[in-house]
């Protein structure tokens, strides 16, 4: 480059012979950088665990969750195996409090987080570290900016079956809920998509791009945000609160107007 | 009242001599019991107080008043808040404000009304005993003479080849309506769209919405897809029809879980199933697919498809397992169908055999 543009007017049309040379080299150690750089920073999180953050994690490993999942966390007759579930899978179940458990049932339930987000990214990195797993992902895949439509049209599709088309969740068989999605954190909605957790099935990112993901967390961020149309959406839970409202309210209104209209005045 | 005919069976028709004497029912019991009458006559309040009556007077054109009051904030609301299209919660506002507005101006009129004539109308209860429905014996040879004068007039009876054919013409008006209803009908033979749907040899599963193909490898373990056949989007007409019958489920076990008859050992791809999405019970989307064990929910009727054993109904009123598509994987990777589904999806017809 110096070679090419010190060149003064007197000296245009004479180039150094390794000019064109320098300039390859300088572009592509350029591009490469910039690549380089664009590309750790998007996967950074992935092998951002130093050592000392696994060590850290595997006390606490150690300490909280090897009576079910083993001191070595292959799966006890307790608990399951944890070896390739990943970050995301420890991101999602200790960050919503749904482990440890409190007791074992037909699922684990959301309870208050037992753990500092530094102890529960110190276990993920321990546990991303024994295999290779989900990872949590790049912060522009949760900023809920996507297609708001899209991500209804898919949510419709892959979600609203269990969790109700507004997010209110439903029941399954024997015990088992699928919960309600309002007001959850989006890396949870992404790691729960992605790590299927409980009797959840799986979206991996070859069934839903992240891109579509994002979609979907922005679906919900918009009805989070944008409360029903209708007024009382009565949990949102369809025919059964809206039939149970009209039979007891609805009914019972005629009722008593029936009885008033043939009444006679006191 | 006529004699009354006490008969072996306790009771007897009395007998019906003429049109002006028994107006009433004709069967009579001998050891009736006598009516009791309406008891006494209570006054109201409102009868007895002058000052009660006032106040239900006032309460009266309160109400009515309220109801003007309730139509004139209908149409400020209509006014004050309009529908504003980008911005739904504008709606709520418009309409509820809107509705209670006129639902003071009817209610207020209603009870108004209701209170006015119980509390403020003269309150004495009255019977009105039946009328007998026979006509006199006038009106009836009335009635006679106009339909022998119109006979006479017109020739009805006369002129018989003309009333046969108006008689004719009045039956043949229907007809092009009944040709019309029968458009209503498929054109094709219903009973051949319900045996089959759009998979077919070598038919690529497809992702729903997109339509994009799937993969093999695309489908890890404890995954479900939502599967269309490849080419349904590109469909010009019954696109819907063709969904509603074509809709798939696509989950993938770990193989060791998944229990296969002989003949159907080769209807699947290392552990990746395709199962009809259409309740065999009356054609719900059965699609809550709970991944560790592996049993399908139905949401409208709570039928258990256990996915493990060629979704075998475990619970609910369904009759049949779902059908399952056969599957295999093309040369470029992708999951085809190996044929159409080996029997009609969805819920029983009259036609089905089995």
């Amino acid at each position: 480059m110096a070679l090419t543009s010190a060149a003064s007017p007197r000296r245009t049309g004479r180039r150094h012979p390794l000019a064109t040379t320098a300039l390859l080299v300088v572009g592509l150690l350029s591009t490469g950088g910039v690549y380089a750089l664009v590309t750790t920073s998007a996967t950074a999180d992935t092998r951002a665990a130093s050592a000392e953050l696994v060590d850290e994690g595997g006390k606490l490993f150690a300490a909280n969750c090897a009576s079910c999942h083993g001191l070595n966390a292959a799966g006890t007759e307790a608990g399951p195996s944890l070896i390739g579930v990943g970050a995301l899978a420890v991101d999602f179940q200790v960050g919503t409090g749904r482990m440890p458990m409190a007791a074992s049932g037909p699922q684990a339930e959301v309870k208050p987080v037992q753990f500092t987000q530094e102890q529960t990214d110190a276990m993920a990195a321990w546990v991303a570290d024994l295999a290779p797993g989900p990872a949590i992902p790049a912060d522009r895949y949760l900023a809920g900016d996507g297609d708001a439509s899209n991500g209804a049209e898919l949510f419709r599709i892959n979600c609203a079956m269990c969790h109700n088309v507004a997010g209110a969740g439903g029941a399954l068989t024997e015990g088992k809920w699928a919960p309600g999605l309002a007001n959850i954190d989006p890396v949870h909605v992404y790691g729960a998509m992605v790590t299927g957790p409980q009797n959840m099935p799986v979206f991996s990112d070859l069934n839903l791009t992240p891109e579509e993901k994002n979609d979907v967390i922005t679906y919900l961020r918009y009805l989070d945000e944008n409360p029903s149309v209708g007024g009382f959406d009565l949990g949102s839970l369809g025919p059964v609160s809206e039939g149970l409202f009209i039979w007891i309210f609805g009914l019972g209104g005629l009722v008593a107007v029936t009885i008033w209209l043939t009444a006679k005045s006191n | 009242m006529a004699e009354v005919q006490d008969g072996a069976t306790g009771s007897a028709v009395q007998k019906h001599d003429d049109g002006a004497g028994a107006p009433a029912t004709a069967v009579v019991r001998a050891n009736r019991v006598a009516n009791p009458g309406f008891p006494p006559e209570r006054p109201r309040v409102t009868d007895l107080d002058p000052k009660k009556a006032k106040a239900a007077e006032r309460t009266v054109t309160a109400l009515f008043f309220l109801s003007i009051i309730g139509s004139a904030v209908a149409v400020a609301a209509y006014i004050l808040f309009p529908i504003d299209e980008s911005a739904p919660s504008t709606i709520r506002l418009s309409n509820m404000f809107i509705g209670i507005g006129i639902t003071l101006g009817m209610l207020g009129i209603g009870i108004g009304a209701v209170h006015w004539s119980k509390a403020l109308m003269h309150g004495h209860e009255e019977v009105e005993m039946r009328h007998p429905t026979r006509g006199s014996d006038e009106t009836r040879a009335q009635a006679v003479e106009i339909f022998r004068e119109s006979n006479a007039e017109s020739g009805f009876t006369r002129r018989s080849l003309m009333r046969n054919t108006l008689i004719g013409a009045v039956v043949a008006t229907p007809i092009p309506a009944v040709a019309l209803f029968r458009e209503l009908a498929p054109h094709e033979d219903p009973i051949a769209l319900l045996r089959h749907t759009m998979w077919d040899t070598g038919v690529r599963l497809a992702r729903d919405p997109s339509g994009t193909p799937i993969r093999a490898s695309e489908v890890t373990i404890g995954s479900v897809f939502q599967v269309i056949p490849e080419g349904l989007t590109d469909l010009e007409s019954h696109r819907i029809e063709e969904k509603a019958k074509a809709a798939v489920l696509l989950m993938r076990l770990p193989i060791d879980e998944l229990n296969e008859t002989e003949e159907r050992s080769s209807w699947s791809y290392d552990g990746i199933v395709a199962y009809s999405k259409i309740c065999t019970h009356v054609g719900c989307p059965v699609a809550l697919y709970e991944q560790q064990t592996h049993h399908l929910l139905c949401p409208c009727h709570q039928s258990q498809f256990d996915v493990a054993n060629h979704c075998e109904v475990i619970f609910g009123p369904a009759a049949r397992p779902l059908p399952q598509l056969p599957i295999t994987v093309d040369d470029e990777g992708y999951l085809v169908a190996q044929s159409d589904f080996t029997e009609p999806v969805g819920p029983s017809f009259w036609e089905r055999e089995l």
